[in-house]
């Protein structure tokens, strides 16, 4: 036998030996919240404060004035590089006197691991984002980019819409692909090893920022 | 003829095999826990951690309504998925190599370990990146691997302390809870190298050190190691759940990446992770969602490892699978909430259970994965409170098994030895003098000679007598009053029942 064979032989073993309990899936008990009647500007508010309480920086403004407030908070950064992933929308930094590098899908136009490391920071969108628990889910789509390119560099800069933000993580799993590469980002890079306190900053970017687009 | 094979039912799945891994200590918990509960500085760090930890999970599970429905569907998705674990398994194989990825299966550590070297020998390469995995450590894969020639890189801060510390492990979140920053700082300064000697202990710049130690050996790497905290059976999907983004550097920026999971990891669909996303962080690290969680099913071109192997590692875990009153261990999802609310576990740490599984799991998965013989006195390791089944989030009746793992013991102990433990030749006369009243009233009234003992303290303390010694040398006993319950009965009731 080899062992794929083996291992389910022994499992079928111990089922014989032990007989589990008859449960079918359908009958799994969830009887755990999964829909929400919160409003969007109530859920906004709750995103803001489980971001910061989690020592995420964050911005609020307009449609109108979001390429002035990325060009804002990148002058209050210093950066003077950035990069950015295909697809995103170039009007979100037509404001910015730096220059922006964009970073493609295809092995071609990617950029190297040590140039991103250089940069002063990137900036992407999200596909959905988690008011209960203040998270930021990426899922490769055009606008968020490959994983690296916001694990790399030291600060991130996340643009939230309010039509992406859920109440919490079911309703954010339900609107996933769970085949596409996925990273959920809650804060900044932190650590809880030294004495059981949080403390941010260790490999991922040590700032995250985050702008919320008014309805 | 054997009556099992009377009765046609098959052999049992065999343990975890002896001379690798971590899973069976040197000595048996009484001795380390004496050595343990000696080291003041030790306690010190554990009480502070412990209860830093157990009040923030209180606050943030206080938070969610709804703990209580998201506990009970936790218990009953692991129970479904260990009853139907042969077809959820070939989904996920089938899922992963549809998507590009390679699956292995190893039937216990040495074949795990074996899988590992051949796949990273084959990329010709002498050193590897790791994310933090409780599987890799309870086969000692880093041992194998420095046995082999190549050199593992743990990129865990708390892992990189014990690496860099020549220590072992002693919680599973956590593996350095019993090093303060003041030790921390010195372990740093001692092994990196690299580092200003002007570094302080502030948590802050020994996370930055670490920064800067690992960032180099991240941007190279070729080949990384991980476990996986979930495999998705319906798409395939593996999810790791981290903070620092150690992880995400492992998972995303070398060229082959190699997960090794435990069997019972598994999750039948993506809808499923719902639960266990709320259930794991809150649990463990105590906040409502960790700072970083990566998925990822098979290879994606452009974005990632382009090769991927998956192992599936049983080491024991059918062996636990088999016995109905404890195969519930393999519920587990490691969160690591019942170390620390339990009283035993807060004072002797993680080192005294000898395996890399310490605290109330450990004591119930330790045994049951090598077998009871080898980890036996695991299960006494506890006073039974049932602090741990109240915060287990996939509601492990942690103390019920325990009980079933002494039984158990007693019971192999008795199959093998001719001569009856003194504890079972005590509980044979006891039984006989209980089952007579009037043995029993003479019995009590001996028991009045105990007042001989503990005159000064009015407590009874270590008793140098075989078996009394054993109960006496760690409890104190109060001293027996002058007239026992049947005596003052008799003398205010009469004869009266």
């Amino acid at each position: 036998m080899n062992a794929r064979e083996e291992v389910l032989a022994r499992i079928a073993a111990a089922h014989r030996i032990a007989p589990p309990p008859e449960l079918r899936y359908e009958d799994i008990s969830r009887e755990y919240q999964t829909t929400s009647d919160s409003e969007t500007a109530q859920l906004t508010e709750l995103l803001i404060d489980r971001l910061v309480d989690y020592r995420a920086l964050v911005r609020q403004c307009s449609a109108d004035d979001l390429a002035a407030e990325i060009a804002d908070a990148l002058a209050d950064r210093r950066a003077h590089t950035v990069v950015v992933p295909s697809g995103l929308d170039s009007l979100w930094t037509a404001d910015f006197s730096g220059s922006v590098l964009t970073d493609g899908l295809l092995a071609h136009y990617q950029r190297t691991v040590s140039e991103l490391d250089s940069l002063g920071g990137v900036i992407t969108g999200c596909a959905v984002a988690i008011a209960q628990t203040g998270t930021l889910i990426l899922d490769g789509s055009p606008g968020q980019g490959r994983r690296v390119l916001t694990l790399i560099p030291d600060y991130h800069l996340c643009v939230v819409f309010p039509d992406q933000i859920v109440a919490d993580v079911p309703q954010a799993l339900a609107r996933l692909e769970p085949t596409r590469p996925l990273t959920m980002i809650s804060g900044p890079s932190a650590t809880s090893d030294i004495e059981l306190n949080r403390v941010e900053g260790v490999h991922g970017p040590r700032t995250l920022e985050v702008i919320i687009v008014r309805g | 003829m054997n009556t099992s094979v009377m009765l046609g039912l098959p052999a049992m799945p065999p343990p975890a095999p002896d001379g690798v891994g971590n899973l069976r200590g040197v000595e048996k918990f009484p001795a380390a826990a004496r050595r343990a509960l000696a080291d003041t500085q030790l306690r010190r760090n554990l009480g502070k951690a412990t209860t830093t930890i157990r009040a923030k999970r209180a606050q943030v599970v206080a938070e969610l309504p709804d703990w209580e429905q998201l506990r009970e569907a936790g218990r009953q998705l692991k129970v479904h998925t260990m009853a139907h674990l042969p077809d959820y398994l070939a989904q996920l194989e089938a899922a992963v190599v549809a998507r590009g990825g390679v699956v292995h299966w190893a039937r216990d550590a040495n074949e795990a370990n074996a899988i590992v070297i051949d796949l990273v020998r084959d990329k010709a390469v002498d050193e590897v990146v790791k994310v933090k995995s409780m599987a890799t450590q309870e086969i000692g894969l880093n041992e194998a691997l420095e046995a082999a020639g190549i050199a593992a890189w743990e990129t865990d801060l708390a892992e990189l302390i014990v690496q860099l510390g020549h220590d072992k492990p002693s919680h599973i979140l956590v593996p350095a809870i019993h090093r303060n920053r003041a030790e921390i700082r010195e372990i740093f300064l001692r092994e990196m190298g690299d580092v200003d000697p002007a570094l302080s202990d502030e948590p802050a710049a020994l996370a930055g050190a670490a920064r800067q130690h690992l960032r180099r050996k991240f941007l190279s790497a070729k080949v990384a190691i991980s476990g996986a905290n979930f495999g998705i059976a319906e798409t395939g999907t593996l999810a790791v759940v981290e903070s620092e983004g150690n992880g995400r550097m492992c998972l995303t920026l070398p060229d082959t990446l190699i997960t090794i999971m435990g069997l019972e990891k598994l999750v039948p669909r993506w809808q499923d992770l719902e639960v266990f996303l709320q259930l794991l962080p809150r649990s463990s690290t105590g906040e409502r969602m960790n700072p970083y969680t990566s998925m990822w099913t098979g290879v994606t071109p452009g974005d990632g490892p382009q090769e991927f192997h998956l192992i599936l590692l049983d080491n024991g875990r059918t062996a636990v699978l088999a016995d109905a009153e404890g195969r519930d261990a393999l519920n587990c999802i490691r969160c690591s909430a019942c170390l620390n609310v339990c009283p035993v576990y807060e004072r002797t740490g993680g080192h005294a259970y000898g395996s890399v599984y310490p605290g109330p799991i450990g004591a119930i998965l330790s045994p049951q994965l090598t077998g009871i013989e080898d980890n036996a006195s695991l299960p006494y390791a506890s006073s039974l409170c049932g602090a741990c089944y109240d915060v287990c989030p996939t509601k492990i009746n942690i103390p019920e098994i325990l009980v079933h793992l002494r039984a158990k013991h007693t019971e192999t102990y008795a199959d093998e030895h001719r001569v009856p433990s003194a504890e079972a030749s005590a509980m044979a006369a006891a039984g006989w003098v209980m089952s007579n009243p009037k043995r029993w009233a003479l019995a009590l009234r001996t028991g009045r000679l105990g007042r001989i003992l503990g005159r000064k303290r009015g407590v009874i303390g270590e008793v140098p007598l075989p078996l009394a010694k054993q109960w006496t040398d760690a409890r104190d006993f109060t001293r027996p009053p002058q007239q026992t319950f049947r005596d003052w009965w008799a003398a205010e009731h009469g004869g009266e029942r």
